[in-house]
């Protein structure tokens, strides 16, 4: 994701903003394969406890990670806004990510967008939008779907 | 035309014919004198020739060439059979299998010469005094070369030519081209009728140019044909080396031709064509004399090929196994809809659904056989693997300076495809172990009072649900005392405990990464990575491996492997508000238990049932969930197995029996052990599938 960034700085690229938790993240649309509504999660044991358990999608087992535990933010009530986000990259099997609700569609120019810094220690994060009168902070999907 | 559609045709061949050389090179070792098993040899390395020519492949053909000549004269009898001999001739076969696998992988054969086994084999040609003069023995091999049994003479089709054609032809003779017609004889078995027929054209076209056929071109590449089909040839060349060329194309039981004198031009070339009328009857004079030298010569021994040959091929589709997994992911799609109208019908109401139940279980039925059928599709035998086995016990044996002898018994058995795939390695590796670590060297053997010749025995079976292949040898055994100082010696555990262990799960520890107790270090085993790899193959494929031993008889590794992969009959089952499947090929029976029933032996508990101590799991421990059973109630146990091995399930609640598809979680979730997979519910639910061979 870094290295696109530093190459391709005059491209505009279309996100899909989400909440989660106080924030909004930004997740590039190329990787999103679909959005669904929250259903029911079998759960799994033994596995690390941002793994929300499988869903059933249209007959393939799928695994769903909560966005909000990954990010080490406590998880909060259940509601009707929630969605499952299901990412698939290229090398990696789809996985759903839960967030608390799904908010518009943005064109981001990418030669505005700040980049951030391991350091900073946002480790999800690429980088950081401006948006009209809010920050939308680009989420680092390799980051998110690693262990 | 291009030749690369043929590519998989002659790779399967190719591969075929290669493990054919190395089973009857094997039969040939034991029994040099053996003149049927030479001529088989001498058949498919001719076959294998003329396949790599006709597919441009020249270093392979030349590397067969060489070896097909060596055979030539083991068959006249001028070169007796030699274990030096059959050593360079395994090696001309590895090389030739280089070769099929640089083809498979990039269609290149690569740039190997293999100069040095080439030699090797024109140094057997000359050692027996004097040079033999290579083209005769070429020549003379396609005309000696025993006809198929399906040979019948080819008949003559008398030729019309159109006026299209007849242009041609006599355009072609104007350029002083002669004329010839061909007849080719396919063999009565041959599958590929269409695809032949165009090698033949293909090797015929180097020589020369087809003026036009019979039947037509079209009607021969739709295989609108019987056995024979004719063509003419107008070529510079002599007729015999065209002949000879469309005799090489394997399948192609004879092929005989004469010259073709076109009476339209009769006066015209009236001196040539008597001179073509001359040479024809050469040429079948040749060829009616050459055939009948064989016929005569052996005649025992073409009907014994009859009665031994190739059993009668059933019709058989080549069905690319991608389509395959279409179809049975269609039929598992089809059982999950299936199973949630199954689960709509039993919340009906009575009297609404007697008719639907009728229908459903009628559904049912036919998913269950759609799936069989399926499923038998994708079973191939086990064979495939089998059959490398020998020769490479053969070169153990050599390697290791121990005489031993593999028997093999149930290659016939069935398995799905997949598994079929994937269980060579581990079982060459097993092999290897027995003949490395099991046997013993020849001395010993005698010490003890054993046949020197040491045994291995490889016996595929079916069992239930389950497939068992059982490698078995009649070596040493494995001491559990050297096992018990390598634990100790690796830390693994202390004095104590080694000693306090069972020789039967000492024998388990064979199993673990890293743990080899051979003395020394070889190359064919004992680096350490070898059964724990064998046992993590084998349940990736939702088997298991068990070893029994007993020291100075022998040891016996069993693998068992199940029939299917995709869809089991199952027991559902609740714990604690949530649903699991385990494998019913796994459960023994299905107890009802009171709670007094469950005794403490040595902290674990244990129930005692008819004579037996078994050990209770409580699934909702395993599981990280809290049974919502009331702990005063009977408690529901099942009792799982493995190998002679019980264990007592204790669930909360028996949902029933259900034909479940299994699906993969993936491979960001696959970290706990205990599920094997999940699968769909009628309800569109999802539920694990517990491993009950995982909580032993």
């Amino acid at each position: 994701m870094a290295n696109e960034l530093s190459t391709n700085v005059e491209e505009v690229v279309q996100y899909i903003v989400i909440n989660s938790g106080d924030e909004q993240f930004g997740i590039d649309i190329k990787y999103i394969d679909n959005i669904v509504r929250m259903q029911h999660i079998t759960r799994v044991p033994k596995v690390p406890c941002y793994f929300k358990g499988v869903i059933n999608l249209r007959g393939e087992v799928l695994p769903v990670m909560s966005l909000r535990i990954k990010m080490g933010v406590p998880e909060g009530e259940e509601n009707k806004d929630n969605r499952i986000i299901i990412i698939k990259m290229d090398q990696h099997e789809a996985i759903g990510v839960i967030v608390d609700s799904v908010k518009e569609v943005v064109n981001i120019d990418m030669s505005t967008v700040e980049r951030t810094s391991v350091e900073s220690g946002t480790q999800f994060v690429t980088g950081v939008s401006k948006q009209k009168d809010s920050l939308i902070s680009l989420l680092d999907l390799h980051a998110v779907i690693s262990e | 035309m291009d030749v690369s559609q043929y590519l998989d045709i002659f790779l399967d061949e190719s591969k075929e014919h290669l493990q054919n050389l190395n089973t009857q090179l094997l039969e040939l070792e034991q029994n040099a004198e053996n003149m049927d098993t030479v001529n088989e040899i001498f058949r498919a390395a001719h076959s294998l020739k003329g396949m790599a020519g006709t597919m441009g492949y020249k270093r392979m053909q030349s590397l067969t060439h060489n070896m097909e000549n060596v055979f030539s004269e083991v068959r006249n009898g001028t070169i007796k059979v030699k274990a030096g001999m059959v050593d360079t001739l395994f090696q001309c076969l590895d090389a030739l299998e280089e070769y099929v696998a640089n083809i498979q992988e990039s269609a290149d054969e690569g740039e190997n010469d293999n100069a040095p086994i080439i030699k090797a084999l024109n140094d057997i040609l000359n050692s027996k005094g004097e040079a033999q003069e290579e083209p005769a023995a070429k020549e003379e091999a396609p005309a000696e070369e025993p006809s198929a049994p399906a040979a019948a003479p080819a008949q003559a089709v008398s030729f019309e030519l159109n006026e299209e054609e007849k242009k041609s032809a006599s355009d072609a003779v104007a350029t002083g081209k002669k004329l010839y017609q061909i007849d080719v004889n396919v063999e009565e078995n041959c599958m590929l009728k269409a695809a032949r027929s165009f090698l033949v054209f293909k090797a015929v076209e180097e020589l020369g140019e087809i003026v036009t056929t019979r039947p037509s071109s079209q009607d021969i590449e739709d295989e609108n044909f019987e056995l024979t089909f004719s063509m003419l040839v107008a070529s510079e060349g002599e007729l015999d080396p065209i002949l000879a060329a469309a005799k090489s194309v394997s399948e192609i039981a004879n092929a005989t031709g004469s010259a073709f004198a076109m009476d339209v031009q009769e006066a015209a070339t009236e001196k040539v064509a008597t001179q073509e009328e001359e040479k024809t009857t050469e040429v079948a004079v040749a060829e009616t004399t050459a055939p009948a030298k064989t016929e005569s010569a052996q005649p025992a021994k073409a009907a014994d090929k009859k009665a031994a040959g190739k059993p009668q091929v059933s019709r058989t589709v080549r069905v690319d196994i991608e389509k395959l997994d279409s179809l049975m992911n269609l039929v598992s799609e089809l059982i999950i809809a299936k199973n949630s109208l199954v689960s709509r019908a039993t919340n009906q109401t009575q009297q609404s659904s007697t008719g639907l139940n009728e229908e459903i279980e009628y559904l049912e039925s036919v998913t269950t056989n759609l799936h069989e059928s399926v499923m038998k599709v994708r079973m191939v035998p086990i064979e495939s693997v089998f059959s490398k086995f020998p020769r490479m016990i053969r070169d153990l044996s050599k390697k290791l300076g121990k005489p031993m002898e593999l028997y093999m018994s149930g290659e016939e058995t069935e398995l799905d495809r997949t598994v079929v795939d994937e269980i060579g390695d581990p079982l060459q590796h097993l092999l290897r172990n027995s003949a490395d670590h099991g046997l013993e060297s020849a001395e010993v053997r005698a010490q003890r009072g054993k046949p020197e010749t040491g045994s291995i025995f490889l016996d595929a079976y079916q069992e239930g649900n389950n497939v068992v292949i059982e490698v078995r040898d009649d070596g040493n055994g494995i001491d559990c005392s050297v096992v018990r100082d390598k634990a100790v010696e690796r830390g693994i555990m202390t004095r104590e405990q080694a000693d306090a262990t069972e020789d039967k799960d000492i024998v388990q520890l064979l199993f673990m990464p890293s743990f080899s107790t051979a003395k020394k270090v070889t190359d064919v085993s004992g680096r350490g990575v070898g059964l724990d790899v064998v046992k993590s193959k084998i349940e990736a494929l939702s088997g298991e491996v068990e070893v029994k031993t007993e020291l100075g008889v022998g040891t016996t590794f069993i693998v068992r492997l199940p029939l299917t992969l995709a869809i089991i009959q199952a027991l559902m089952v609740v714990v604690g508000n949530e649903k699991y499947a385990i494998s019913l090929s796994n459960i023994q029976t299905i107890e009802n238990i009171v709670p007094n029933d469950i005794k403490t032996v040595q902290g674990k508990e244990v129930i005692y049932l008819r004579g037996t101590v078994i050990p209770i799991i409580r699934l909702d421990e395993v599981l990280d969930c809290t049974s919502t059973r009331n702990p005063e109630d009977d408690m529901v146990i099942v009792i799982v197995k493995k190998g002679d091995k019980l264990a007592g399930l204790m669930v909360d609640e028996l949902i029933g029996q259900q034909e479940i598809v299994i699906k993969s979680m993936g491979t960001y979730i696959n970290k706990c052990k205990f599920i094997s997979g999940a699968t769909i519910l009628g309800d569109g639910e999802v539920a694990l599938i517990v491993d009950s061979n995982t909580l032993f």
